[in-house]
């Protein structure tokens, strides 16, 4: 996860450097430091349209699916009950 | 100003020739950006902005950053001094943390176009300004704890409201610190309870600081509305979501009653709970004093200032060693900066 930025002569002191900024608190495991210009980002004004074709995929996601709703139509009609409730 | 470079994007600089700021191409910009912070969108360092907006995120930023690092001193002048060894570590922590605060809003304004070495160079000539609580001095230990409660009190009511605002990089910066404030305000708290209930000596200490420290951090949310050139404008923007005035009401109905609820005395005549409105009344800082130490009138500005220069000098053969250390460089030449991820 991307936590921020540093500025260093070299990768050794960009990451002793990084420790120092961002792994004050402790919870690191591991921390990564790249060169800013080797990285390549998509753009604010694509955003949007780069990422909007995920929003309309429900059946990525557990709430997509309307299961409870089908057993307890299901229960009605055949006269079944749950358990606790005889 | 050069060129500035985003993850392997161009971001246009400002001094070099902006489009102008005005006709209806711009108009129509400002009204697409002006809808978008209308729906709580974050604006982003690639994204089109007023110059105003940028140019007042630049100055608020970078005075901010400007306050963490002085702001390391008041204090930081207390580590040889503190009364346990547990204090010392404590404030050690405390102080480190304002460097690293510091170093996350230079980070922040960076993504505007103005360079580090910039900021500095303002600071350091007595250009930029700073927050004027750090003018003030701290002679006692009680001073320490004051500052933790109240000043950094004041500072996170700010903070929290700046959390919210327009500008991404900020926002985000603002939670990172808001975060680690929390801290600062319970070990504030910590020295300051353990004061106000000791000796009475002890409580005598933290009366008289916090008689020195009540005022400055009302100052902290800076001039009255009615004096507040930007307010307007930052408010409109979406950079501040309230007022100075509305700020430093929340901080008296957050702060007074701690401090009293211990026995120990404000020294304003006119504080007191209004029932009606559910608010603490209170007299405002003698905003004379307020312009005359912004301006660099107060206690300590010649210190604060004398003890950055000094530290910026004797500092220098640290940068140039680190210079001549670096070992790899990207072909092409990168400008040193590097990106972290961490988990």
């Amino acid at each position: 996860m991307h936590v921020g930025a540093v500025h260093a002569p070299d990768p050794e002191m960009a990451l002793i450097l990084a420790k120092e900024q961002f792994a004050r608190r402790g919870r690191c495991v591991s921390l990564w430091v790249v060169p800013a210009e080797a990285i390549y980002a998509s753009r604010a004004e694509e955003a949007e349209e780069l990422f909007a074709s995920a929003l309309e995929k429900e059946y990525r996601e557990p709430r997509g699916f309307r299961v409870a709703e089908r057993v307890r139509r299901w229960m009605e009609r055949h006269g079944q009950s749950l358990p606790e409730a005889e | 100003m050069l060129t500035y470079r985003i993850h392997g994007h161009t971001v246009p600089v400002p001094e070099q020739a902006p489009p102008p700021q005005e006709g209806p191409e711009y108009e129509a910009r400002l009204a697409e950006f002006e809808a978008r912070i209308a729906r709580g969108e974050k604006i982003e360092p690639t994204d089109w902005m007023p110059e105003e907006y940028r140019r007042q995120l630049i100055r608020m930023i970078s005075q901010h950053a400007h306050s963490e690092i002085v702001g390391m001193l008041p204090e930081g002048k207390w580590i040889p001094h503190a009364p346990t060894l547990r204090r010392k570590l404590i404030l050690i922590a405390k102080v480190q943390d304002e460097g690293g605060h510091g170093q996350l809003l230079y980070r922040a304004a960076e993504t505007l176009g103005i360079t580090r070495e910039e900021m500095v160079e303002a600071l350091l000539a007595g250009k930029a300004k700073y927050s004027v609580v750090f003018n003030y001095p701290t002679p006692t230990w009680a001073d320490v704890a004051a500052i933790g409660l109240l000043i950094d009190g004041a500072a996170v009511v700010n903070q929290l409201m700046l959390a919210q605002g327009s500008y991404g990089p900020y926002a985000r910066a603002m939670k990172r610190i808001c975060y680690e404030e929390s801290f600062h305000i319970k070990q504030g708290y910590d020295a300051f309870v353990a004061l106000a209930t000791g000796t009475p000596a002890q409580r005598q200490m933290i009366q008289e600081a916090v008689n020195r420290w009540w005022y400055p951090a009302l100052m902290l949310f800076g001039p009255p509305d009615r004096d507040s050139v930007h307010t307007p404008t930052l408010l409109r923007w979406r950079i501040k979501t309230k007022t100075n005035d509305e700020l430093r009401q929340e901080f008296v109905d957050q702060y007074a009653p701690m401090v009293l609820r211990l026995g120990l005395t404000i020294p304003d005549p006119n504080l007191r709970y209004d029932p009606e409105t559910g608010h603490w009344r209170f007299s405002e800082p003698d905003w004379d004093e307020f312009w005359r130490v912004i301006k660099g009138d107060g206690p300590c500005n010649a210190e604060r200032m004398a003890a950055r220069r000094r530290a910026h000098e004797e500092g220098r053969w640290v940068r140039e060693a680190l210079a001549a250390k670096a070992v790899q460089r990207i072909n092409g030449g990168g400008d040193g900066r590097y990106a972290v991820a961490g988990l």
